[in-house]
């Protein structure tokens, strides 16, 4: 597709490098291979956001990295309009397994976006940093 | 223990200013709880306690207890819950005086936020929280601050979700800075003195939607303080007495993200506290002072109060609902965060002093309530599309 003037926003934000602690270390690491994890605990059986090592449903502490398809649907959305680098949405993505995310849906157009649309995990490339989890429209 | 009339609100003092581009916050802060000593008809060595929040600059209670000369303190609290501490702190003071703790307490808030480009945007992008320092970072700064999250657009998703959940409307959400707009235009000191209409908010600019330029609250320098004294203090003192009968507090957040509820806010669990020490109902409520840094930050903590039942806020809120002297629950005679102040994008503290001027007969004679005899304000903090805290007091004149 080529450029023009007529082709509709698509919300591709650029984002800054994420904060990285030895607690979310091995998500970041698996975000520079394209793997989405997320937390699941032994103890209660419920997986949470965002990733911690004592869980924040039971307050085990034995909770383990888990491979996730990184699917669901638009909890919630706002495009903000007052943004140098033009709009963006900022939203919760409820993910099949549970938990809410927050995130930036991207590569759609401002009107684009709808409460319960199923979207997906894409990871986005962050200057001097790992690349971070974003959604799409499936 | 109850601290159902263990403490009255014996000064109130809300800065004039708007814009402080001479001054500094340590002397806002100062001018402020001078101004609430004078209302209280009491001096600053008469204070035995000092409530202050994030905005108080240096190492907080203790640079500000310093700058001010106060020599006899013996109780403190920073409690910070955002934009809601000031509400709270009512409530902590009237704990501290019922235990024994000090017999006046202070309570300073103060900013300029025009000056030092501190907007409530802050938030959004820039490093996305990177470790430095003595902390490694707020826990959730990898996982939330790289999204752009600022005041706007995470209330924007709470006001989307109330919208998809319950069939709100912009318009609605608009009769409440119509509302505002009413009390604003008898306000010298007001941010904004127009009157506007439903239709102008909507065809306001568009911020984050759904909400609208005019669906925000300003941004204003300035600050603001209260007195709150042991009932002998206040007995001994000449001003009219606004009684704490009940206060309540709620922390609210996502909780690994299992409990997002985007269409609730604190006041659930804060509002009935709060009601249930005063032994009062919504419905006896004459005036509300109501958080508003938006409109739909309103609207939910109506519904959140039991003013009406959740998802009928806008109905509630239409029609001029919230106008003094036309509808059945004046609120934010002042003006509110919407049209009159919101200091240092913080508005807790000057919901109180509204509510002290409404229960001493003191507000504009265009918007006092008549027999105003039960106030309520409440506030939250922090965001409300992500995690905040919940402060309400609820206050009666005493004849
Ligand atoms: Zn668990």
């Amino acid at each position: 597709m080529s450029e023009t003037q007529e082709k509709p926003a698509l919300m591709t934000r650029p984002i800054p490098a994420p904060a990285v602690t030895v607690e979310s270390k091995p998500f970041w690491d698996a975000a520079a291979e394209g793997r989405f994890l997320i937390k699941r605990c032994n103890a209660c059986g419920k997986a949470h956001w965002y990733p911690r090592t004592i869980c924040p449903l039971c307050g085990s502490d034995d909770t383990v990295w888990q491979e996730s398809p990184g699917e669901g649907v638009i909890y919630t959305y706002s495009v903000m309009h007052r943004s140098p680098t033009g709009p963006y949405a900022l939203g919760y993505v409820t993910l099949d397994e549970g938990p809410a995310v927050m995130t930036n849906f991207v590569d759609v157009a401002p009107d684009g976006l709808k409460i319960g649309m199923r979207v997906k995990v894409k990871f986005q490339p962050t200057e001097n940093g790992p690349p971070v989890p974003v959604f799409t429209p499936v | 223990m109850s601290i159902k009339g263990k403490a009255y609100i014996m000064g109130a003092f809300e800065h004039p200013t708007r814009d402080a581009p001479d001054k500094t916050t340590a002397q806002l802060h100062a001018e402020c709880a001078k101004g609430a000593l004078e209302d209280a008809g009491l001096t600053k060595d008469d204070v035995d306690g000092y409530f202050c929040a994030g905005d108080a600059p240096g190492f907080g209670a203790l640079s500000m207890l310093d700058y001010m000369g106060l020599k006899n303190v013996r109780h403190l609290d920073s409690t910070e819950t955002g934009g809601s501490s000031y509400i709270v702190h009512v409530g902590h003071a009237a704990q501290a005086i019922a235990a024994g703790k000090c017999n006046v307490a202070l309570i300073t808030l103060a900013g300029r936020p025009r000056q030092t480009g501190n907007r409530p945007a802050s938030r959004a992008g820039g490093g996305g929280g990177a470790p430095q320092g003595l902390s490694d970072g707020p826990p959730e700064a990898g996982f939330e601050n790289i999204y752009g999250g600022t005041t706007h657009n995470t209330y924007g998703m709470c006001a989307m979700r109330h919208m998809y959940e319950y069939g709100t409307t912009s318009e609605q959400l608009a009769w409440i800075k119509v509302a505002a707009s009413h009390h604003a235009q008898w306000n010298e000191h007001a941010y904004l003195k127009n009157v506007v209409t439903v239709e102008e908010v909507v065809n306001s600019r568009m911020i984050s939607d759904p909400l609208h330029l005019l669906d925000c609250c300003v941004v204003t320098d300035g600050g603001g303080a209260l007195i709150v004294t042991s009932p002998e203090i206040a007995r001994s003192l000449k001003r009219p007495k606004v009684k704490v009968i009940g206060a309540g507090e709620a922390p609210k957040g996502p909780l690994g993200g299992q409990h997002l509820d985007l269409t609730h806010s604190g006041a659930v669990w804060s509002g009935p506290r709060a009601f249930e020490e005063a032994g009062v109902k919504p419905a006896d409520i004459k005036y509300a002072s109501i958080y508003d840094s938006f409109t739909i930050t309103v609207l939910m903590q109506l519904e959140d109060l039991g003013f009406c039942e959740k998802g009928q806020g806008g109905k509630f809120v239409a029609d001029g609902n919230l106008i003094s002297g036309v509808g059945k629950l004046p609120f934010n005679t002042d003006g509110g965060g919407l049209c009159n102040n919101h200091p240092t994008n913080r508005g807790g503290i000057t919901k109180v002093i509204e509510a002290v001027r409404q229960l001493r007969g003191e507000a504009h004679p265009k918007v006092q309530v008549q027999n105003c005899d039960l106030a309520i304000a409440h506030g939250t903090g922090g965001s409300l599309g992500v995690r905040h805290g919940s402060g309400t007091v609820i206050l009666e004149r005493e004849a």
